[in-house]
């Protein structure tokens, strides 16, 4: 797993690895380039992204491509404190 | 299996959420990181960024260890997930993978239950071995 992060005061943000420089930018600053778009299919590759995330009391960064031999559950949901 | 949490809040905000309220209801907090998308980048590939509302709706999506998609779900935000499902799923794909696809889970398999020897001796014949 990733070392744990210095963070600054901005707002970091996930990205997907491999796309031209939004995955190469520093994730100090709020990203306005606008991503292609991959459908993901069953059967398919899992587009890889890296983003910054918080962990058991540290923020660190989480990265899916450092998963591969793992089964991996990815879960996205609306938003911290809705109610469901 | 590994857990990871997406959504577009900050991880300033993930902390502050699992330490007030998500500590309460499991103990010792969140195991799993919480992955900050704020700009909907991953939401976008994955298909499930909502633009008008500005957020990452209810996806799940079970990533084999070849890092390849063998389910996913999509949910609008009101109505929650049920986690067993998921588990059963993965076991599924779990066992499929482990008969390298000579065996397939039928409609409601659960862990212990009949699975099926696919070939041609099963055509025509998935009546013997498994009843709905």
């Amino acid at each position: 797993m990733a070392e744990e992060e210095i963070v600054g005061c901005g707002k970091p943000t996930g990205s997907v690895v491999g796309e031209p420089e939004t995955a190469t930018k520093k994730r100090t600053q709020e990203e306005s380039k606008e991503v292609q778009m991959v459908a993901v299919k069953v059967g398919a590759k899992a587009p890889d992204f890296e983003a910054p995330a918080y962990h058991k009391g540290k923020f660190t960064s989480v990265k899916l491509s450092d998963y591969l031999g793992k089964w991996v559950l990815l879960c996205f949901y609306p938003g911290d404190f809705t109610f469901v | 299996m590994e857990v990871i949490a997406v959504s577009v809040d900050s991880m300033f905000v993930h902390k502050v959420w699992d330490e007030e309220e998500l500590a309460k209801m499991v103990d010792g907090g969140i195991p799993f990181p919480m992955a900050s998308d704020g700009a909907g980048n991953i939401g976008k590939v994955y298909g499930v960024y909502d633009e008008a509302g500005g957020v990452d709706v209810r996806g799940r999506f079970i990533i084999d260890p070849d890092g390849v998609v063998q389910a996913m779900e999509v949910l609008t935000p009101p109505v929650g997930r049920k986690v067993d499902e998921a588990i059963r799923q993965i076991k599924a794909f779990q066992y499929v993978r482990e008969t390298k696809g000579a065996e397939a889970m039928p409609s409601g398999w659960e862990p212990g239950k009949p699975t099926l020897k696919v070939g041609p001796d099963l055509v025509g014949k998935v009546w013997k071995v498994w009843k709905p």
